[in-house]
């Protein structure tokens, strides 16, 4: 296998603050990572570094082996590399219809093909029984639900998913993981996550990253990891303490 | 034309900069607590140029002595209004906004063209031809006056904003709205507050105006303007930038009147504004959004 | 084509086609002024369309609409009147000076994401630029105004939109008309919805892959032609310019109530928006004189007190609550 996605070395400050401190990780064509860490440890900082919102202060972002890091969101999408926001961004006044043939309307040839191909994605994703409500009247694990579909119509060969578990019952992130799985296996389609339900990660995950204050303290399949000293330190251990 | 003339119009630019500033102040604190963007701003200005007028006719009141009793009216006036009609459009889009303070705007200018007619108006006091002459230089005594007048209702403001709690409550919910709202500031109180000194600034500064020029309700658009102009100089929510930001457009307005000719002078400031837009947008004192 | 029409239900379809004909029987059946007044209403529909489009659509408020608008029309009077080149030729000559505009004020405002109120502002400051400009331009008539003249040999040059009243009206009918469909075509297009994603929220879009600079220009560059060719109609309708009434902000302002009033971003927002305040507005003045309140201002601020109260109760404009009184709701395409 080869390596789709690398980083290497990167760093992000904000004044003066070092929010990704020379992180370096190498994703490979059809796997799912993970990439695990406590608040502030720089996760959604890495996502947008990748995504294209910020431009690293050092280091590059390869996809295909060519550099993105300074592209823009919109050349990284159309490139293949989709993501999600943590914070869910769906078009509110508009039908969860729309939302996602807005996302497949980049490979589509018009907005009635662009229909079809989001259809298909919402049954993927058990929200097409909803598709004329508007997207600001969903709950959060359907408007979460949303973020993955729409995400998903633009054809992506990378998708970032930040946090998509957050707020689901077990027997919804169930479905959630067993959606990733499929399209991971079918689709062919390598899945990049920021995970704090561990159930998810444990159960989809090749292997695991583990970001603290910044920097990469481990990685690893993901039975090794939850065994690392550090890792339990800074993050298990203080979940452990709740 | 001689050095001395460039030296009169440059003082007269600053004295004037320092009442534009005052009124584009008010327009500043509005949009910088309230995030509302006062579209009737010049149309209150116009309000208490009127108000300074009738008081003058009436009692014989100095515009300048008036601004302060109609700074204190007319923040009554903003507290009531944000109270009681521009609080539920605060969580509107801005669009909305705009169309109630367009109302708000017409309602003010045909109310006083019905009342006082288009005609223009000014006030003639004891000392109005007066002057300084300091170096050869002459200064207006009246816009000394009112730049002085315009400099402590300023001080005042940027007093009560750092030392009293409510001006230092405001600062925080414009800083940070839902941390003001979690440890217990009443919000609405201060957007309240904040609308009416913004209106205060605006009271004051029309009635130190009404000293200084003739008036026509006709003037209040390019009053609205011309604050608009000043605080995105100066950058939109800043105080500091709103006082630099009149005494800039004040200067480069007196100068442009003098060397080019005074119907394209606020041609200047707008051109100034786009230079402004292109190079900084954020104003010159703004914070840059992250 | 086909597309742009799905929203339409049988019943709605039937609704569009009772006014279709009532506004082309209109002059036969209707006085004269009554006359004029719905060819107001019909260009206010036709302008309230065009800035509909910028941002009721794509989000960007422009309160400067009035430059594109003065742009079109001072460059068609002028190459009629000085060059002798007719209006369906100077036309694309305004499009182009209003796009030339519209690209200036793009350029500042988009690439340094001068966004919302900033960007609301910059379109006032350049409206006001471009009007003093022209206030103090000779080459324009100055303050004093532009003047086409009014030959009663040419009033039947049709082709140099030379004619009477009855050509005006079925001009501005065709012109609405064109703008519907325009909006249409537009709102089920991939650029529609492009738009649509960014007045929503750019960020999300943007990680869609929409270009939004691109698509904001696309968006302003549209609105602009658009109202521009509003200008040229109003030049050699009214055969008169004057930088004071076709360049003042309080242009901007008339062009932008009717779609808010109306609905924004609804296709049908504009026209129910102009019919409703350009009849308000002459039945103000009717009434008030009728009564003997004719005084200067009266009617001004009456309007103000009306549009504070309308966008107070309705905050989504008129036409979505209409649309469902009415049983005219859009079918989902």
């Amino acid at each position: 296998m080869t390596a789709l996605l690398e980083v290497v070395d990167v760093v992000k400050r904000f004044r003066g603050l070092t929010a990704v401190d020379s992180v370096s990780l190498s994703v490979e064509d059809g796997e799912i990572f993970a990439i695990i860490g406590p608040n502030g440890a720089g996760k959604t900082t890495l996502f947008n570094l990748i995504a294209g919102v910020y431009a690293p202060d050092e280091g590059e972002v390869r996809y295909a082996g060519a550099r993105i890091d300074g592209q823009e969101p919109e050349q990284i999408c159309a490139a293949g590399i989709a993501r999600t926001f943590q914070i869910v961004k769906p078009f509110p006044d508009l039908s969860v219809r729309d939302n996602v043939a807005i996302g497949a309307m980049l490979r589509a040839p018009d907005m009635t093909a662009a229909r079809a191909q989001g259809d298909e994605i919402l049954r993927k994703l058990d929200l097409f029984d909803k598709s004329a409500q508007k997207a600001g009247s969903l709950t959060l694990p359907d408007r979460k639900r949303l973020e993955v579909a729409r995400a998903l119509a633009t054809k992506p060969r990378i998708i970032l998913l930040d946090e998509v578990m957050a707020g689901l019952r077990p027997t919804e992130t169930d479905r959630m993981v067993g959606v990733l799985r499929d399209i991971n296996r079918h689709d062919k389609l390598t899945i990049v996550m920021i995970e704090h339900v561990m159930r998810a990660v444990m159960a989809l995950a090749d292997r695991v990253h583990v970001l603290h204050h910044g920097a990469s303290i481990a990685e690893g399949a993901p039975q090794e990891v939850t065994k690392d000293a550090r890792v339990i330190e800074s993050y298990l251990g203080m979940k452990a303490a709740h | 034309m001689s050095f001395s003339l460039y030296v009169e119009v440059l003082i007269q630019g600053v004295l004037s900069g320092l009442v534009y500033g005052l009124m584009a102040l008010g327009l500043s604190v509005i949009f910088g607590v309230v995030r509302v963007v006062n579209f009737a701003h010049g149309e209150f200005a116009v309000l208490a140029m009127y108000c300074a007028f009738v008081l003058f006719g009436l009692a014989g009141v100095d515009p300048i002595i008036a601004s302060i009793p109609l700074a204190i009216a007319f923040f009554v006036l903003g507290y009531a209004m944000q109270r009681g009609m521009v609080q539920p459009f605060v969580t509107r889009p801005q669009h909305e906004q705009f169309i109630l303070l367009v109302g708000v705007a017409l309602v003010i200018t045909n109310g006083l063209l019905l009342v006082f007619g288009p005609e223009s108006k000014h006030v003639d006091l004891p000392y109005s031809f007066d002057s300084y002459t300091v170096a050869g230089v002459l200064i207006d005594k009246v816009r000394v006056y009112g730049a002085a007048a315009a400099l402590a209702v300023t001080a005042a403001l940027f007093a009560f904003f750092r030392f009293t709690s409510t001006g230092t409550a405001i600062r925080a919910s414009a800083d940070n709205l839902t941390g003001a709202a979690v440890v217990g500031l009443d919000v609405k109180r201060l957007y309240a507050i904040s609308f009416g000194l913004g209106l205060a600034c605006v009271g004051a500064a029309g009635s130190i105006m009404m000293a200084l020029t003739d008036m026509t309700p006709m003037l209040a658009p390019s009053l609205t303007l011309l604050a608009f102009t000043i605080v995105i100089v100066g950058g939109l929510g800043s105080m500091t930038g709103a006082l630099a930001g009149g005494l800039l457009i004040g200067v480069a307005e007196a100068v442009a009147s003098l060397v080019v000719s005074p119907a394209i002078k606020s041609m200047v400031s707008f051109g100034l504004l786009v230079l402004v837009l292109a190079l900084r947008p954020q104003g010159l004192f703004g914070k840059a959004e992250s | 084509m086909k597309g742009a029409l799905s929203f339409l239900t049988p019943r709605s379809t039937i609704a569009l086609l009772v006014c279709g004909v009532a506004l082309l029987i209109a002059p036969f059946v209707v006085d004269r002024y009554t006359l004029s007044i719905i060819l107001l209403a019909l260009l206010g529909t036709y302008l309230g369309q065009a800035w509909n489009i910028l941002m009721g659509y794509c989000g960007l408020l422009s309160l400067g609409h009035a430059l594109y608008l003065g742009l079109g029309a001072y460059a068609s009077a002028i190459l009629f009147v000085n060059y002798g080149v007719g209006p369906w030729l100077s036309v694309f000559v305004a499009m182009a000076l209003a796009i030339g505009a519209a690209a200036v004020l793009g350029w500042l405002g988009f690439r340094f994401r001068i966004e919302d109120v900033y960007f609301s502002l910059l379109t006032i400051a350049f409206a006001e630029i471009v009007r003093i400009g022209f206030d103090n331009w000779s080459f324009v008539g100055g303050a004093a105004g532009f003047f086409l003249p009014v030959n009663a040999s040419l009033s039947h040059q049709w082709w140099n939109l030379r004619g009477g009243p009855l050509f005006f009206y079925y001009l501005a009918l065709a012109m609405a008309v064109a703008s519907l469909v325009i909006a249409a075509v537009l709102r089920s297009s991939k650029l529609g919805y492009a738009f649509l994603a960014i007045r929503e929220d750019p960020q999300a879009a943007r990680a869609l892959g929409v270009n939004i600079n691109r698509t904001r220009f696309l968006a302003l560059f549209i609105s602009a032609a658009m109202t521009a060719v509003g200008g040229v109609y109003l030049a050699f309708w009214t055969n008169n310019l004057f930088p004071a009434q076709i360049l003042e902000t309080s242009k901007s302002i008339e062009i932008i109530l009717a779609p808010i009033i109306g609905g924004l971003g609804t296709l049908m927002g504009p026209f129910v928006g102009a019919f409703l305040l350009v009849p308000l507005g002459s039945a103000l003045t009717d009434g008030l004189r009728a009564i003997g309140l004719s005084a200067p201002g009266v009617k001004a601020l009456v309007y103000g007190l009306i549009l504070m109260a309308i966008i107070a109760a309705t905050p989504n404009g008129i036409w979505p609550w209409l649309a469902r009184k009415l049983g005219l709701e859009a079918r989902e395409p």
